[in-house]
Formats: C-alpha cells, structure tokens, sequence
C-alpha cells in the first residue's frame, strides 16, 4: 500500500510541473532544509539524509524522471554532499544532463559536474563531446557556460582536444565570451604550458582588446609568462605604463570603479608586473617613475582597496631600480600602514616593512615602538608576522633577544607548519650569530626539544656537522663540545620520555663522539644513561640504533657493563639490533681491532670510506669461484622476479639491503656526511695494496659491488667523484694512477683546502673575540659556505628532495659511466694550444687512448648521416661567440667528431672567462666548460661545481684544476642525462679559484639547456614503427604549422623538424609521415604526422607521459622561427 | 591564485565551497574541518588573516556567515578582503538584502554568481553591473524556456 502510495506522490511532481515551474523546484530542497534545521542530533541528519538520498537514487533511476525532475533532483545531491554525504550514484545523472537538458538544465548539470568531479575523474571523459557542441553553439549563454566548465574541471589530457575551439573564442564578437576565453586559456596555461605555447602572439592581440575587461584578463597570463621570464616581455613595459596611466587617469568606463577608486584590481595587477619587469634593470625601471608616483599620490583615500593599491606600489618601489625620491614617499607610506589602528593594516604594514628591512635595515627603526607593541600583540598572526620581521633584522647584537622572543611564541604555538618554519629560522640565527658556547648550545636544546621530530632533516644535520668538522683552532671546538657533552649529560639525566627522537639521536652521537673529552665524569655514568635510554618504550628502533653506535664508541675497559648489554640485546626480535650488539661484543673484546675500527680523535675528514667495498674483493672473487652467483643489485633482481614470477626462489632478497642501509647510517662518522671522501678511498694506503694484487680479478668485482645496492648513501656519491677513483676507474688505469703518485696530490689539495678554510674565516673573524661569534658572523654560517669542491655531490644525498629520486635513477648513471666513459683518463689540465697527446701520455696511456679515439670515431659515424651539427634555438646566445674558434680547437681529441654546438660564452671576470660547449653523444650529452684565464698570472685551485635539479650531472674530468697557467684554458667535461623531460632546463654552477694564495674568488654562472639537446634520432624500419605505436600508451595530438614555401611541404615540413630536433624520418607515404626519436637512449618517441588542409596533423606516442608534450613544443618552436 | 572559497554558518555548517584547485575528497574535507575550527576560534578584534599550510587564509563575517578563501603568498590580503566584500555586494544585489537563508535556499544562484565573478580562482569581472546583467540574462532565459516548454518533457 505504501509503495502506492510513494509512486503516486513522486509521479505528483511531474503532473505539476507545468504550472508550478520553478517555485516547485525549489520547495523540495525548502522542505529538506527546513527539517535537517529542526532535527536536534547528527544521528537524526544521517537518517534523513539516507532517507532522501534513497529517494532520489530511485527516482534517477526511473525512465518517468523528466529533465525538469532531474534539476532539482540535482541540486538537492549538491547539497547533500554539501553536507558531507556521498551522492555519487548522481554524478552520471550530472553529465547526463548537462548534454541533454535545455539551458537551464544545462546550467545546473554543469554546476553539479563543476562540483562533483574533481579533475582526472573517469566520467570527465563523457562530458567532452557535450562541452565540444557547446563551445560552437551560436547560443552565448551555452558557450558561457561550456567555457566556465572548462576552465573549472578539464585536466591536462582533455585541453588538446578543445583548445582549438576556445581559441577561436579570442577573437569572438562578444567580450564576455573574450574574457572567459582568455582566462580559459590562462587556466590551460598554469597546467600544461606547453599546449598553449603556439598562441603567445594571440595573448598579445588580448592584451590589446578594446575591452578593458579581456584586456584585464590577458594580464593574468602575463604576471605569470614574465614571472617565468622577465627578459623576453621587456618591450612591453612601454604599454604596461599606459595602461596604468591611462587607469590612474579615469578614463575607464565607470562600471570598473569600486567604490570610485579606478579599476584596483587591474592596478594591482599592473603594478605586480611592473616591478618584475623594472627589478634589476635600471632603464627599464626608469620608465615606469613617473606613474609609480603618481599612483603613490592618488591613492590618498581611506579605504582598504586604496591601501591595498598602496602596499603593491610600495613593494614595486622597493623591488625596482631605486630612486631616492620614491624610496622617501614609499617609506611614508609604510608609516601610515604601521601606525593606522586598524589591525589589518598594521599586519600589511608589518609586511610591508619586512620586505624593506631587506633592503634598508634603518627603517625599522623608526617604527621600534609599534613593533615591540605587535610583539605582545594577542593576534597571533600579528606575532607571527612581527618575528619574521625580526628575523630580517636580527644581527650579533641583538640575537640572543630575538631568538628568546621566538622560542617564546614557539612554545605557546601549536600549529605544526609554523613550528617548522620558525624553528628553521631559530637554527639559523643562532648558528649565524651565536655569542658564546652555551648560548648557542641552550638554544638548539630548545630547536631540538620543541621543533622535535617535525623538524627538517637538515637542522640536526647541520649541528652535527658544525660540531664535528669543527674551525681552525682545536681548543674552541673541544670547548663547544665539551659544553654540548655536559649539557646533554644534565638533559639525560632529568625526564626523557617525552623528548623527541631527532634530539636523543644527537645526543647519543655527540656523547659517543666525545664524552671522552669530559675527563671528570664517569664514563660508566655515560653508559649508564644511554642503556637507560635503550630500555624506554617511547625510544624508537632508528633511535636505539644510534645509541647502541653510540656505546660501541664508548666503551674501553668497561667491558663488565658492554658485556652485559650485548648479551641482553643478542636476543633481541630487531635483526639490527641483535647485529649491532654483536658487533659491539667483538669490538668490546679486542681492544685492537676497536682502535683499529674507531680510531679515538681523528679528525672527521680524514676518515677514508671506501665506498666500492674494495676490501671485500677477496671474499667475493672467492666466493665467485667457487661457483656463486654474482651480486645483482635490487632493481634487477625485481625486475628478473617481475618476469618469472612461477619461479620466485629469491623470497628475502630485499631485506639485505634495507637493514643494512640503515645501520651505516649511523655509522662511525658524521651522519651528515656520508660521502665524506669516497674519492679518497682509491688512495689509501690499504686499499692500493689490495688493489695490486687483486688486478687480475678487480674489474668484475668492482661492477659486482660497485652499485647502488648495499650502501646506496655512499654509492650515491660514487659515479659523480671527480677524481680518479677506485670506483669509476678501470684497473690498468688504477695502475697507472698510482705510478703516478695520486696521494701527494691529495695531500696537498687537502692542505690547500684547510688553508682555504682557514684564510676564509680569519678575514672574517677580524675584531671578535668570543669564539663562535667570531667563527660566524660571516653572514651566511660558515659551515654551508665552506668551500667542498671535492664534494660535488654531497649536497644531492643530504637534500630530501633530490634523494630519492636520485638513488632510484642511478644506476643508468652508473651503467652509462661505467659503460661508455671507463676510457676516460683521469683529469688533467690541458694548457691553451697544446692539446698534442703529451700531456695524456704523461700516464703512460697514450695507445690505450689511441685505440680509444678509433671507437670514437666508428660510433660517431654510425649515425653521423642524421646528426648534422644542431644548434636549437632555445640557447641564448648573449654573447656572440667571438673566441669558438679558438675554443673549438680545444676540444679534446676523441670528441672531436662528435656533433657538438657553437662555443657559447657563459660569464667573465677580469680573471677568468667561461664557455661552455655542447657535444651530441648518443647516451648523454656532454657539456664541456672552457675555463680560460684571461691574467698573466697563474691561477690556482680552480673549482667547478655544477648543480642542475632536473638532471643529473657527472664531472668526468677537469672540474678541479690546481694550477692555471697565464692565458691557457682548461676544459672540464660533464656528463648530463635527462630521465624525465623538461622543455627547458636551467644549470648554475660555481667556480671559485685562488689569484693569490689565501683569496678565494667565486665567479657564478648559468645556462640554459632544451630538450632538444637530449633526443636523439631512433632508427628503425617501418615495421618495427608499428609495432612499437601499438606497445605505446601516451599520446598527444595537435595541429601545427605546414612550410608551404617549397615544393613538398611534408617533406620540407618534416626536414625542418629533422634539423631542429635530430628526429629520424622513418618513411614517408603519399600525405602522411612517420617519424621516430629518443629521450637518449631511453625512451622512445614517435611522431605521425599527416597533412589536413593547410595544417600538419602530429600525433605522438610514447611510454613517457610528458615527453610527447615536450617534443611538441620543440616542434612548435623550430616551426614558428622558421 | 585564490585556491579556494569557503562559506560557513557561525555553526561551522558549511554553506557554499568552491574548489579552483583539483583536490581529493577527503582533503577538501580536511581543509572544511581546519578552516571552521581556526576561523571560528578567532576571537574579536584581531585581524582577517590566517597563516595556513604554506598558503594564507583572508576571512570575514558577514552577519551570521563567514565568508573565507585561501591565497598563494604572493597575494595581497587586502585585496582578497574586497574581493570577499565585492562577492557579498554581488550577492546582496541579487537577492535584495542578502541572508544567510537566501543562500541556503539558492545556493546554486550564489553559485552562478560566483562563476560570473572569478573564474580559475582571478577575477574575471569587477562590475557589478555587468555581472547581474550576465546572471540575470540566464535567468531571463530561464522563466521564457519555462514558458515555451510547458509540455511534459518526456
């Protein structure tokens, strides 16, 4: 009966429909509204709600519904999930009618897929056809409102396939369709900026669009183009200052008043891009004075909008070139900010001035008062901003004030985001400016204890590494030490259950590493407290870790109380554990072996790691002869499992590694610094021994145990080593390394860095008398400064964010530095014009070299038919290539015939001039970096690093060059490989060098480096290309440009890609071609192209999500410059 | 780049909220949670603005309903305080002396508005003017369609 009862009443609605129209709409949502307010608990919302959505899933589902229906079904599911409910059975309902419901069904179906579809949602698929009929319908409000969905929902994927259509909107009658268009666009732009490329001329068409509105709206896009590249839109200051004028002015229409102050969004906007295009470049800063000024005037009004205006104006001053006299009325300005009792302002204000303390730490003065009021402001946000104010202007005077003041807020604060930043800053300071020893000490107590385990990883290591690497005088840096062992000894024995882990793991390396400093304590009142530490429930695993290497250093003669302990842990369920205590019993027993092992006082830098595990390699060439399987590291044996999966006999293969990588961690030195000197380990005198009479065998053994399998920290670091180590070394050139004397080289570079050292920090030193404040008030803390040219690579391990991905990806390096580069002679400075084999043969390798060049020169030839000399446009050539010629000469011998670029020069200064030369291998390319000297003295102790985040680099030889004669150049090869693709990559780098002993210069460079570098023809025949389209999941399809000017514009077309790009034309058939390349040698790309009209119809496939994208935009670019 | 926008009751029930940035549900449903609870725990007197993950959170009551929206570092608060203001004269516009319950009841219409006023998380139109001509031309359309389709439609 009730069911009839319920049909009759859904059925009710449809009957009214035609009289009631929208008020009956409405009334059903009025009618769940108003009973969900009268319900009293949540449990009763859940039931009603349950009892609606049950409802409305079967009135969807029935064929009766009409679209009328279905509107208001729709917006009663947006308001349940709304509430938090889920009303997914909807989503389809949503689309559904959005294609075929009139506008006003359209209108809501939009809304719902707005709402409930997030973007990468699987339905998103069906709702392009209906946005494709909208986005051409004669019907404005339909495209409206297809253009909105547009910009709101569509991911990456979904953009080519109406690009096309929005933007032919941009040139659109109607301007509310224009600025929907352009912001479209925008949106497509901030998430693939490749696809939108081909339409910058189009953007500046908008920006010059009769209606201000779309006008407006292009700006959007411009903050954001020349954010990213400030250089290339110069030109356009010119009308970016009359736009503003003519807004200043009021000469918009009235409607872009609010509340009569002109059009103040598009002012801002103005102004934001004003002061990047006038930062640094004092012409271009020139032309926009005048309106800056007159914006200061005009906005005199009180109101928040004026102030608004004001705050931008006054940071475009302040970024640009400055002029006294704006500087002086944008100081005023900032007054009134800061003195104004409303609160919002003083927050602008307090903004304001942290941004020109940087440039002007005077200014803060005079508004002392107002801050120290703010300070003690009950805002919190107030506070917040007030520190970070204070931050800017802390010095050695005032940081021991500051620093209280923000452990003060740190500990009534709660909000982890917060805890992390401030602690960093905290850290900072003090390491910076600490006054003495036990300042500096109570206060990373204090970062350790609050920021405890939230903290970034680099604060802890940073101490640690400040502690153990110590300055120049040795009785300071005891007396630091010293202090740190007592006060961690009084911390230890107070309540420990509730300190953070990050703060036990430093204090057990620092009591391991130097209780022994602190004569009157009982070292058994040392172990004591440590054991205690192990026994607590809240100590974590990684934790006990570091306190048991903590004991194993301690000990000596105490042996009853280690005993003890061993015997308890051997028991443990934690395989580390019971291994550390293992370790711990033997060491504790052989008081020889223990010195041996830890060494008591060595200096941390001298410590040799010899991270190619070379003394193994007796043990593993026995073990290979006696039949055992060589080493394969994780990603291979996964993958071997991957492939069988019926014959999976490997069952624990993985733990290994993993427990034992977390042990060296906290291994016998300073935990920041795994990588301490693997470079050196191919010297060290036991290892040379080993290595000579273990030749026969060594090459296996080093590949066996060379990879990023059982110590991926120190392995990280091995391809990238400079210098000629054991690990990229192969054996005869090992020999002949030795011959000739690698270790006073090493013994010198190593005096000459201490000195280095040392010359830095007495210049800096000069007047101060306490110790730590004299080690570092050099403004940056000396111990990121200190010079680590051998270290290359230290700074990729310790950076979270590089790590992974870096171990991961490794050993393509490894196999592509061991493969193609084990040639390479070690690094040797080649002086200008004598580049004649003499200096190589110096190492007694000159027909191992010559063999060397033949094999060069076969491979070039191989594909010497498709690489012609390629010179993609994206490299900046600011400097005309005056001297290539002269440098080209340079080039080494066996990379002669390798395709390579133009000389293009990078930096200069008086001393040194840098250019840096691109060569074309197959598996990598090779950046050479001329260092000349331009002086007639000799230059000493030059240095290069170089650092790129989106690739991966490798010195193979020559970064570091001791001695530069008076005008000679000296070449230092890269090796750089790009895994994923990126348009356009940037390098920066340093090179610091000595003019006279004891000064060190830094001179700075960049570059820029495209895709196009990194691709390389792919061969393979017509078949193979098909076969290899169908294997292939990502694609991409778009129309460019067709070359019409010759005869064959396929051919001419795909010639010219051909030569941009080093593609491979696979074949050609009547109006199609296909086309084939390779990110280097990994993954493939292929290209079809068909000819439509007067286009040329690309579609890309390839394994490799985003390199499609970014061979298109290359595509783009070498057709539009043609 | 505003990231989102955010309305709620005095209650925390949240009224309206407009994603510019693609998030997963259970976040977006973090982030209502997080907004609600340190919006509403602010006492009076202190200023609009909020420090959030790496982003900034501008506020403001409006009678009984919070208006709140998120901001990249780079944006100025101020702004984003009339941005709100400009949203609520919209709305007021529209609905003739806005409350809450005008929004509860069409929230969909608050919706539209919005869409003719930002789009991708920028303004897209300032005027007032030209924003209820836009929404009210839809809604012209409206009331016709209903009166040419005035047959069942299925």
């Amino acid at each position: 009966m009730s069911d009839v009862v319920e049909k009759t009443l859904t059925a009710l609605p449809g009957l009214f429909d035609s009289q009631t129209g929208a008020a009956k709409i409405t009334n059903r949502l009025r009618q769940l509204v108003k009973s969900i307010t009268e319900l009293t608990s949540k449990h009763e919302e859940e039931n009603l709600i349950k009892q609606e959505l049950c409802a409305m899933k079967e009135q969807v589902s029935s064929p009766n519904t009409s679209m009328k229906q279905m509107r208001e079904i729709m917006v009663r599911a947006m308001y349940c999930e709304m509430l938090g409910y889920d009303a997914s059975f909807t989503y389809i309902h949503a689309i559904k009618l959005a294609q075929q419901g009139g506008v006003l069904e359209k209108r809501v179906g939009y809304l719902a897929v707005s709402l409930f579809l997030n973007e990468g949602h699987e339905l998103l698929l069906l709702l392009v056809n209906t946005v494709l009929k909208d986005l051409q319908s004669t019907n404005l409000i339909e495209a409206c409102m297809a253009l909105t969905v547009v910009a709101q929902v569509f991911p990456k994927d979904m953009i080519p396939a109406v690009l096309p259509l929005v933007e032919d909107k941009l040139s659109h009658p109607k301007e509310i369709i224009r600025r929907k268009a352009v912001l479209a666009l925008y949106k497509f732009y901030l998430i693939a900026p490749n696809q939108v490329q081909h339409i910058h001329g189009k953007f500046r068409k908008a920006l010059s669009d009769r209606d201000p509105g779309v006008m407006a709206s292009s700006l959007h896009i411009y903050l954001q183009l020349i954010r990213e590249s400030p250089d290339s839109y110069k030109d356009l200051t010119g009308s970016f200052v009359t736009i503003l004028k003519q807004v200043l002015g009021g000469k918009l229409p009235v409607d872009f008043n609010y509340h009569s102050v002109p059009a103040p969004w598009l002012q801002i906007q103005l102004l934001r891009i004003l002061s990047l295009l006038g930062k640094e470049d004092q012409s271009t800063s020139e032309l926009m004075y005048e309106v800056l000024d007159e914006s200061l005037r005009r906005a005199e009004m009180n109101h928040n909008i004026t102030y608004a205006i004001l705050y931008e104006c006054v940071k475009a001053v302040y970024t640009i070139h400055p002029k006294v006299e704006l500087l002086e009325k944008a100081a005023r300005c900032i007054g009134n900010f800061v003195l104004s009792p409303k609160i919002n302002l003083k927050y602008l204000g307090l903004k304001a001035l942290t941004y020109v303390v940087q440039h002007d730490a005077k200014l803060a003065l005079q508004h002392q008062m107002t801050i120290i009021e703010c300070l003690d402001h009950s805002d919190f946000t107030i506070k917040r901003e007030t520190l970070e104010l204070l931050f800017r202007i802390t010095n050695a005077q005032n940081v021991t004030v500051i620093v209280e003041k923000m452990l003060d807020f740190l500990r009534g604060c709660n909000d982890e985001h917060t805890i992390i930043h401030l602690v960093g800053k905290v850290s900072e300071l003090a390491e910076k400016f600490a006054p003495d020893n036990s300042w500096f000490i109570q206060t990373m107590n204090c970062v350790f204890s609050i920021g405890g385990d939230l903290l970034q990883q680099d604060v802890p290591n940073n101490f640690l590494r400040l502690l153990a690497e110590g300055s120049e005088s040795k009785e300071e840096d005891d007396q630091l030490r010293l202090y740190a062992v007592e006060s961690y000894l009084t911390v230890l024995k107070g309540h420990t259950s509730h300190l953070p882990q990050c703060f036990l793991q430093v204090m057990s390396w620092v009591l391991g590493e130097y209780a022994h400093l602190q004569g009157s304590v009982d070292r058994r009142e040392v172990i004591r407290l440590l054991t205690q530490l192990l026994d607590q429930r809240s100590v974590s695993s990684e934790t006990r870790v570091w306190i048991l290497s903590a004991l194993t250093k301690i000990p000596e003669g105490q042996t009853d109380l280690i005993l003890h302990l061993a015997e308890r842990l051997s028991s443990s369920q934690d395989t580390v554990l019971r291994q550390q205590a293992q370790e711990l019993l033997h060491l504790s027993q052989d008081s020889q072996l223990h010195e041996w092992v830890l060494p008591r006082g060595a200096p941390w830098d001298a410590i040799e790691v010899d991270s190619s595990l070379s003394f193994l390699d007796g043990f593993v060439s026995e073990a290979l002869a006696a039949g055992a399987a060589p080493y394969k590291p994780p990603h291979q044996r996964q993958e071997e499992l991957c492939e069988d999966r019926a014959l999976n006999l490997e069952p624990y293969s993985f733990s290994l590694p993993v427990s034992l990588s977390s042990c060296s961690i906290t291994d016998r030195q300073s935990p920041t610094l795994l990588s301490v000197s693997s470079g050196l380990s191919g010297n060290s005198t036991e290892l040379s021994q080993k290595a000579g009479s273990s030749t026969l065998i060594l090459e296996g053994v080093k590949r066996v145990w060379g990879k990023d399998g059982y110590l991926p920290q120190k392995e990280a670091t091995a391809p990238l080593v400079d210098e000629p180590s054991a690990a990229v070394q192969p054996p005869v050139q090992q020999e002949a390394a030795e011959r000739t004397e690698p270790r006073p080289e090493l013994s010198t570079r190593n005096q000459d860095k201490q000195q280095l050292a040392s010359s830095l920090f007495v210049g800096l030193g000069v007047g101060s008398s306490v110790s730590l404040l004299g080690r570092s008030e050099a403004p940056p803390p000396r111990f990121r400064k200190k010079p680590r040219p051998h270290e290359s690579s230290s700074s990729g391990t310790s950076e979270k964010s590089s790590g992974s991905s870096c171990r991961s990806s490794h050993h393509t390096t490894d196999i592509f530095l061991y493969g193609s580069f084990l040639e390479e002679e070690p690094a040797t400075s080649k002086s200008a014009f004598d580049h004649t084999p003499k200096s190589t043969t110096a190492n007694g390798l000159s027909q191992n070299k010559d063999t060397k060049e033949d094999k060069h020169a076969n491979t070039s030839q191989i594909f010497g038919g498709d690489m012609v000399i390629v010179r993609p446009s994206t490299i900046q050539d600011k400097h005309p290539p005056s001297e290539s010629s002269d440098l080209t000469a340079l080039l080494p011998a066996d990379l002669k015939d390798l395709p390579h670029s133009d000389v293009i020069s990078l930096t200069s200064d008086p001393s040194l001039s840098l250019s840096s030369c691109r060569l074309f291998r197959d598996e990598a390319l090779l950046l050479l970096i001329f260092i000349s000297n331009c002086t007639e003295t000799v230059i000493k102790d030059v240095a290069v690093q170089l650092t790129c985040e989106e690739l991966k680099t490798a010195s193979l030889r020559g970064n570091i060059v001791d001695c530069l004669e008076a005008r000679s150049t000296s070449v230092c090869h890269y090796a750089l490989l790009m895994d994923d693709p990126h348009t356009n990559v940037s390098f920066t780098g340093t090179v610091s060098y000595q003019t006279q002993p004891g000064h060190t210069n830094t001179l700075p460079f960049s570059g820029t480096l495209s895709t196009a570098d990194f691709i390389r023809p792919l061969v393979l025949t017509t078949e193979e290309y098909g076969k290899l389209w169908l294997s292939l999941s990502h694609d991409v399809k778009q129309n460019l440009k067709l070359l019409t000017d010759a005869g064959d514009p396929l051919r001419t077309t795909l010639n010219a890609l051909k030569d941009a790009l080093q593609l491979h034309v696979v074949d050609i058939i009547g109006s199609e071609g296909i086309v084939a390349c390779r990110l280097l040698s990994g993954a493939p790309c292929l290209l079809h192209c068909r000819v439509s009209g007067a286009a040329l119809v690309m579609w890309l496939r390839s394994p490799h999500p985003a390199l499609p994208d970014c061979i298109l935009y290359h595509c783009q670019r070498a057709l539009a410059h043609r | 780049m505003m990231h989102f926008l955010l309305l709620f009751s005095r209650q925390g029930k949240l009224r309206l909220q407009k994603w510019f940035l693609p998030l997963p549900e259970r976040e977006r449903k973090k982030i209502v949670k997080d907004m609600t609870t340190m919006v509403l725990s602010r006492k009076p007197r202190t200023c609009n603005f909020l420090h959030w993950k790496d982003l900034k959170i501008v506020y403001k009551r409006y009678a009984s309903l919070y208006f709140c929206c998120a901001l990249e570092n780079q944006d100025n608060e101020l702004l984003a305080l009339e941005i709100l203001h400009r949203y609520v004269e919209l709305l007021d516009k529209y609905f003739g002396n806005v409350c809450e319950l005008d929004i509860i009841f069409n929230f969909e219409k608050a919706y539209f508005i919005l869409d003719e006023f930002l789009m991708g998380g920028e303004i897209q139109e300032t005027s007032k003017q030209s924003i209820a001509k836009s929404v009210e031309a839809s809604d012209m359309l409206q009331e016709t369609m209903e009166e040419y389709m005035s047959k069942p439609a299925f």
